[in-house]
């Protein structure tokens, strides 16, 4: 054999991964090889590929279980690295960690987005004095995660189980999808947990994709198929730009879908009465734009990336139909994160405003809304990106707040004629000024008091007395919407200011 | 047997099904009022409503049970 038949040979060997019964057992799983992803997921395969060859001289472990390398993605170059559960369940030996820190320093040097194709058993418990606690040990992993966040995109698919510290790996993403049925994210097995604390749970119940995706909200978007999972990060990558120090691309101008109705139409008179909130947002962005953020957690806020004329939005907008539109300690966290994201690169924000307010009551309080809460104000306030908040309907007490009130200086705060601006709404107003008055008085004049007290409220908070104040910038027709927001949106993006000179905030986590 | 529970902390305002009313997936069963708002509670499964539970004024917390349906 020549030297160059040995080569091929190995090389050969080598991209077969794994144990053919494992190869099985993934494809009955519904799971590709992770060769087969990578195909997938890049416009023309692996570009470039290194440590191919790590722990070659022992052939039960090609390439040592993880692929590391450059692709590239509707144009852009990425970096990547990928689990093989082919090769013992894509566990973490020496050289893999190696191989992970690597890519990870080559994605800091190039400054180009690092995607993780996770599906990992975990630790390889035989190697662990040499991968667990040193300085290029999986630690390592995380901490260049936690440098590389916000400079470039971040991006976690998950196939299969990403369990104990590898389950920091997506915490530490700008956005995780995982692939329901297969894709679970765990710090003890179900097994330890009834070992170590007793209970008896399955896996899919304690840290399941639909789980994660919709109560923990670890998870950000739910998938049913490796293929929809592949295709939802190369579409979400196109919304970035390749690091902090550039700005999205502009694409072609998209009319909005067609719809049956107008925003005047969608948006009720009763300020009390539910819409849906998606209607008025296909209104405004361009047909087909809207990328869902964590659509099945906290769905009383929604948050996704858009394009209006072209030109890539963060939208946070309240939910009527949910909940009344109300933040929870979920909602503000969600809201916080997705406004980091867009703040961090170059993307601006569309704030859509139909709130009551925070939630109230001893449960909310429990757990911690006031500190969630702060932790959206303090998000929203810091993000420097042009920022335009618009007053749908109501916005009430500290919700004009946290939705980028004129306060915290948005470009713009603009309202539609329905608008209504104040502490609290006019019937619990009129309570709280007037509840021992309303007890004093007899039954029958009770109901005749409260209505004259409530249009003299509403006369106090009149739309046109806060644009006359200068509170609001504008009153703008709901059907003229879209055509300000892109006037405005063209203008802000000048915008260039430093937030406030500090090393960095102490933030209320 | 799947049970509609409320969202979120409020009062009843409008209980809009009767016991053994036919209800599809996604279809208002209960109104509550909460935070001067109507609450929306859709059904998640179509079924049969096989009893309600709570009243219309009840006070619940959110996960109370509100109706069952079948």
């Amino acid at each position: 054999m020549s030297y160059m038949e040995e080569l091929q040979n190995r090389v050969n060997t080598i991209k077969q991964g794994g144990h053919e019964k494992y190869h099985e057992r993934n494809a009955a799983n519904g799971k590709m090889f992770v060769r087969e992803r990578l195909e997938k997921l890049f416009d023309n395969g692996v570009d470039v590929e290194d440590a191919f060859f790590a722990n070659c001289a022992d052939d039960t472990l090609p390439s040592d279980g993880v692929v590391t390398g450059i692709g590239t993605i509707q144009g852009q170059k990425v970096c990547v690295l990928a689990n093989d559960s082919t090769v013992k369940a894509g566990s973490w030996g020496v050289r893999t960690v190696e191989k992970m820190v690597r890519i990870q320093e080559t994605a800091e040097k190039l400054e180009i987005p690092m995607l993780y194709l996770v599906d990992s058993a975990g630790a390889r418990i035989t190697d662990q004095v040499e991968m667990f606690p040193g300085r290029r040990g999986a630690g390592r992993i995380f901490h260049n995660q936690i440098k590389l966040s916000g400079r470039v995109p971040q991006i976690c698919v998950l196939f299969g189980p990403s369990a104990a510290g590898g389950a920091y790996i997506p915490a530490f993403c700008d956005i995780v999808i995982m692939v329901e049925g297969n894709a679970s994210m765990y710090l003890g097995s179900p097994r330890m947990a009834e070992m170590v604390i007793g209970e008896k749970v399955s896996l899919e119940e304690m840290g399941g994709a639909r789980m994660h995706c919709s109560v923990s909200g670890c998870g950000d978007v739910l998938v049913e198929s490796e293929e929809e999972a592949i295709t939802f990060a190369r579409n979400y990558l196109t919304y970035f730009p390749a690091n902090f120090r550039s700005k999205p691309n502009i694409t072609d101008s998209i009319d909005t879908k067609k719809m049956d109705q107008t925003i005047a139409d969608i948006v009720p008179e009763n300020p009390n009465a539910p819409f849906d909130m998606y209607d008025l947002i296909d209104g405004v962005i361009d047909a087909d734009s809207f990328c869902e953020i964590k659509k099945l957690f906290a769905p009383e806020l929604i948050t996704g990336l858009s394009r209006i004329n072209g030109e890539v939005i963060g939208i946070i907008a309240n939910q009527p139909r949910v909940k009344g539109g109300v933040l929870f300690p979920d909602s503000a966290d969600k809201a916080a994160k997705f406004i980091q994201l867009c703040d961090a690169f170059n993307i601006p924000l569309l704030f859509l405003m139909d709130i009551p307010g925070f939630m109230i009551g001893t449960h909310v309080e429990r757990a911690g809304i006031i500190r969630h809460g702060a932790k959206m104000l303090a998000s929203m306030s810091e993000a420097t990106v042009p920022k335009i908040s618009v007053v749908v309907r109501k916005a009430y007490g500290a919700g004009l707040y946290a939705m980028a009130g004129p306060a915290f200086e948005p470009d713009a705060c603009i309202a539609l004629p329905t608008a209504e601006i104040a502490v609290m709404g006019p019937s619990a107003a009129v309570n709280a000024v007037y509840a021992n008055k309303i007890a004093e008085l007899p039954e029958e004049e009770r109901a005749a008091f409260i209505k004259e007290k409530e249009e003299e409220y509403k006369e106090d908070i009149d739309i046109y007395r806060l644009a006359s104040e200068m509170v609001i910038d504008a009153i703008v027709q709901p059907n003229d919407l879209r055509e300000d927001l892109i006037n405005r949106f063209s203008v802000y993006q000048a915008k260039n200011v430093t937030f406030t000179e500090r090393k960095h905030g102490v933030y209320p986590v | 047997m799947n049970e509609v529970k409320a969202s979120m902390a409020g009062s009843i305002w409008k209980i809009v099904v009767d016991e053994g009313d036919s209800v599809t997936a996604g279809q208002d069963v209960v109104v509550l009022e909460s935070m001067k708002m109507e609450i929306p509670i859709a059904a998640e499964k179509d079924g049969v409503v096989k009893s309600i539970v709570k009243a219309e004024g009840d006070f619940v917390n959110e996960g109370d049970v509100l109706l069952v349906i079948e």
